[in-house]
């Protein structure tokens, strides 16, 4: 019998989910990851919107699961402790013509019991003075919100981690191969023998799904780029979209995050190389261009970083959840592009109804579906505050002076399930070096954190992925 | 809480600002002064400036960095002054209300009499410009790769490119050419060089490094590492002109584009920013718009030598200790206008009715000028005209002004350059 009963490929936002739910089942699972830290790839750079589902067509999954998904998250995000802001979003028309789209959004909107309201330019300014002049109608989506995709699949994986599953990390998928009762997957850090495999390898799912079955689909990456503008802007309240048309998908929005920075974006380009998250003159040119339809004063200058994220886009319109012809128990989970944030919960529910069919999911009656609160002492109370650094002194001693942020909560995000290896891993869960330095001051301090917890010399502290030695060498002194 | 500890003047920050301010102070009979410094150790960014040519103004002679904050730091103990290390200052309120924080205390309270901010600036990074491209390791600010460098002891990288004419670029140019580094070039976006003119000979030109003006980077390319960037030539609107592209293999970039006064603490307070300097607006006893609250060194605005840091620093512990003697003195002020060619003045205000004897006020031109005149007017009133030579953007200016011609003036006064032609 194969050791796994489930591996699942990838740990961005769907494997994420998925193994998060299916850790309160008496399973034995794997999630292997290629890069060396969790949700690197399209959960990691996009616009964080949990869309309610009004977009996608009838009769697809991509509006069954949207609609479903959705509606989990806010209590998901209670019990992971996960910021969800519920911001809303404003579809913004010009014009009798794009009113009409309006018109047929919610329609479809009230098909799915989706909840909007309408605002005429005059009320939508009075909230939104930032609006264009051409905005003559808005429809208010308000129960879409914002999350930061990437700490709800790490805070999936880490309350999966606390139930049982196994997390390999630098375990790129290689070879895939049939074996008496399932399937060997071999890796750099080791071969997995599992009953199920599950490919949610994002960008490359079909890269992995050609390793068992001749592709009918085929992988169209498509890569969008961002402006980030400081948090002391804020030239948004809500998620503003213009009206979504066929050929250009949702637009260019602007997106108050829930770091209170806002983004810009995105554009949408077609790509050769999957891993290719570079950012572009035309497609920052293209930001700005398209920004201006439905916003204007947009601070662009006050920009404090630009980024681009690769979104996992084939020729498939719709989401790919199936189990791959002629490879018994080898479940595809491709195509998961926008809204696929929004839908991973319903996306890892509809993939656990299918392993049901011939899996018998028990409940594990000790799992823990919650996890635990990180220290973060800036959303402590100040008696909370006293009490960790007096049981801690390192929670008084602030590494990134821009976010106020203390060794201790960095001591403590590396040493966690799932914890930091990088100096970006400590980015993405803290946010030191996010703030207007940079990181000019607290990367230095952080490169040493990381060296003295991880019992390596700080020539071997990596900013990111394998390679990204931050330091080459000793001085001559 | 516990009933708040009261100080008579807390200094925010024990770089050469911060030490030569508490020093000041305490020579001026202020007894009570406490120093909070964010590091391990006094002499902020000084420590990790190993190299020579600070105080030729202050000591008459060339020291290192670290000597040169050594002086301050035997002066500091000499005088008594109080300093807590590894402690930052998570909160200021306009009425002198601060809150810091360390390991040995917790979350502490502080109200104070008088406050100096002496907070430094930190280095302009990456997304405050435009390149496109990847984000791999290997691009660093000039500060953070000195820090790798001299305070750790580690090389950045091998074949090194620079973006900025900063004078910590070429500082670091230098250094790791000497460390064994090739460095391939310079690129500075203006038509002119951003450095003193020492630095760009002795660390460009001494080792043959090449500066190219009007151009800078604008893409970077490498999945893990750099592995190359893409310079481009400027027009006159600074916008790269197409076809001029030329590509350097390097693993690392480092950023010399600018030094911003850090300010998080003052804005949140409340207190009135130059949208120049990006510091505090001061008046001619460097107190804010807050009033006890004073600004000094490279937070009030960047200096190209710390010399002068600390002597703006000692100005600022004078008018502190001035009034935490007699209180507020003088009555409504008048702004010190940035004239023709000028993009800031430091001070900018002044008070008419209780005009220090001698006021210095620093500023900088807009761009270089072979000579030129210099006036201080209020209205039709010229207070002061001097001809001045060589003036650069990069070298802070001064002009001296006395307090009797700055008396009972009743408008506010204009600082000008006018070109002379040759």
């Amino acid at each position: 019998m194969p050791k796994y009963d489930v591996v699942i490929i990838g740990a961005g936002i769907t494997g994420a989910m998925l193994s998060w739910k299916l850790s309160q089942y008496q399973l034995r699972t794997a999630i292997i990851e290629k890069e060396n830290d969790v949700a690197e790839g399209a959960t990691m750079a996009n616009s964080a919107v949990i869309h309610v589902g009004y977009d996608p067509e009838e009769g697809t999954l991509k509006g069954e699961l949207n609609v479903k998904g959705a509606l989990q998250y806010p209590s998901i995000c209670e019990k992971l402790h996960c910021a969800f802001r519920q911001t809303g979003a404003w579809i913004a028309a010009c014009g009798a013509e794009e009113e009409a789209h309006l018109d047929l959004l919610a329609a479809r909107a009230d098909k799915r019991n989706i909840p909007y309201r309408w605002r005429s330019r005059e009320e939508a300014l009075a909230e939104e003075p930032n609006l264009s002049d051409q905005v003559t109608r808005v429809l208010d989506f308000y129960t879409t919100g914002v999350i930061y995709p990437w700490e709800v699949a790490e805070a999936c994986i880490e309350s999966a981690i606390g139930n049982g599953t196994e997390l390999y990390l630098n375990a790129p998928c290689q070879h895939i191969e049939r074996i008496g009762g399932g399937w060997r997957i071999d890796t750099p850090a080791g071969s997995f023998e599992t009953a199920y495999v599950i490919n949610a390898a994002g960008v490359h799912a079909e890269d992995i799904h050609a390793m068992v079955a001749e592709s009918k689909w085929h992988s169209t990456p498509r890569k969008g780029e961002y402006y980030v503008l400081d948090d002391d802007t804020q030239p948004v309240k809500h998620i503003i979209f213009p009206v979504p048309s066929k050929e250009k998908g949702k637009g260019v929005l602007a997106i108050p995050t829930v770091h209170c920075d806002t983004l810009i974006g995105p554009n949408s380009d077609y790509l050769e190389d999957p891993d290719d998250v570079g950012t572009t003159d035309d497609g920052l040119a293209y930001v700005r261009n398209n920004i201006a339809k439905t916003l204007k004063n947009i601070p662009l200058n006050r920009s404090i970083r630009t980024f681009a994220g690769n979104r996992p886009t084939t020729t498939s319109p719709d989401f790919i959840i199936e189990e791959v012809e002629g490879a018994p128990h080898f479940i595809d989970a491709a195509s998961i592009e926008s809204p696929g944030i929004a839908s991973s919960p319903a996306i890892a529910d509809y993939i656990i109804e299918i392993l049901s069919r011939s899996m018998k999911l028990e409940r594990n009656e000790n799992a823990d579906m919650s996890r635990k609160k990180p220290p973060i002492i800036a959303e402590m109370t100040p008696e909370e505050r006293q009490a960790q650094i007096a049981a801690d002194p390192a929670f008084a001693k602030i590494i990134c002076r821009c976010n106020q942020i203390s060794e201790g909560e960095i001591v403590a995000c590396i040493r966690k399930p799932c914890g930091a290896r990088s100096v970006k891993g400590i980015r993405k869960r803290l946010g030191p070096g996010m703030g207007r330095c940079q990181g000019g001051f607290c990367e230095p301090k952080v490169v040493q954190i990381l060296a003295r917890e991880l019992g390596i010399s700080p020539l071997e502290v990596l900013y990111d992925g394998t390679g990204s030695n931050i330091l080459q060498s000793e001085n001559r002194i | 809480m516990s009933e708040m500890k009261k100080v008579q003047a807390v200094i925010i920050g024990g770089g050469s600002a911060g030490l030569s301010a508490a020093v000041t102070l305490k020579r001026c009979g202020i007894e009570d002064v406490l120093v909070l410094e964010k590091d391990e150790e006094p002499g902020g960014i000084l420590e990790q400036c190993i190299h020579n040519g600070f105080g030729l103004q202050t000591f008459k002679e060339q020291l290192s960095g670290p000597a040169y904050a050594e002086r301050y730091i035997r002066m500091a103990e000499e005088e008594n002054v109080k300093i807590l290390l590894n402690t930052t200052v998570t909160k200021l309120t306009a009425d002198r209300v601060i809150e810091y924080r360390n390991a040995e205390e917790g979350i502490v309270q502080v109200q104070a009499d008088a406050v100096i901010l002496a907070v430094g600036c930190y280095e302009r990074p990456r997304g405050g410009i435009n390149i496109t491209g990847s984000r791999p390791a290997g691009i660093y600010t000039a500060g953070q790769a000195q820090r790798y460098l001299n305070i750790d002891g580690y090389m950045a990288g091998k074949r090194v490119f620079i973006l900025g004419s900063g004078d910590i670029g070429l500082i670091m140019a230098r250094r790791m050419t000497l460390e064994g580094a090739k460095v391939i070039g310079v690129a500075e976006l203006m038509p002119y060089s951003n450095g003193l003119p020492r630095n760009m000979k002795q660390c460009l030109e001494d080792f043959g490094i090449p500066l190219y003006l009007s151009h800078t980077v604008t893409e970077v390319f490498g999945k893990d590492r750099l592995e190359r960037i893409e310079m481009a030539a400027v027009d006159a609107n600074r916008n790269p002109i197409p076809g001029s592209e030329q590509y350097f293999d390097v693993d690392t970039l480092l950023l010399s584009v600018g030094l911003i006064p850090e300010n998080s603490l003052a804005d949140a307070a409340g207190i009135r920013m130059d949208p120049a300097t990006k510091g505090p607006i001061v008046d001619d006893r460097y107190m804010t718009s807050a009033e006890g609250i004073f600004a000094c060194g490279n937070g009030l605005h960047v200096h190209d030598l710390v010399d002068y840091v600390s002597l703006q620093a000692a100005r600022a512990a004078e008018g502190a200790a001035d009034y935490l003697k007699n209180g507020r003195c003088g009555g409504e002020l008048r702004s010190i206008v940035n004239g023709d060619q000028v993009s800031y003045c430091v001070p900018a205000r002044f008070s008419p009715d209780a005009p220090v004897e001698k006021l210095t006020v620093y500023f900088r031109v807009r761009t270089p000028l072979e000579s030129g005149t210099l006036t201080v007017r209020a209205g039709d009133k010229i207070i002061r005209q001097v001809k001045k030579r060589k003036l650069l953007p990069s070298v802070m200016e001064e002009a001296v002004l006395l307090g009797k011609d700055l008396a009972g003036l009743t408008e506010d006064i204009t600082v000008e350059i006018t070109e002379v032609q040759q």
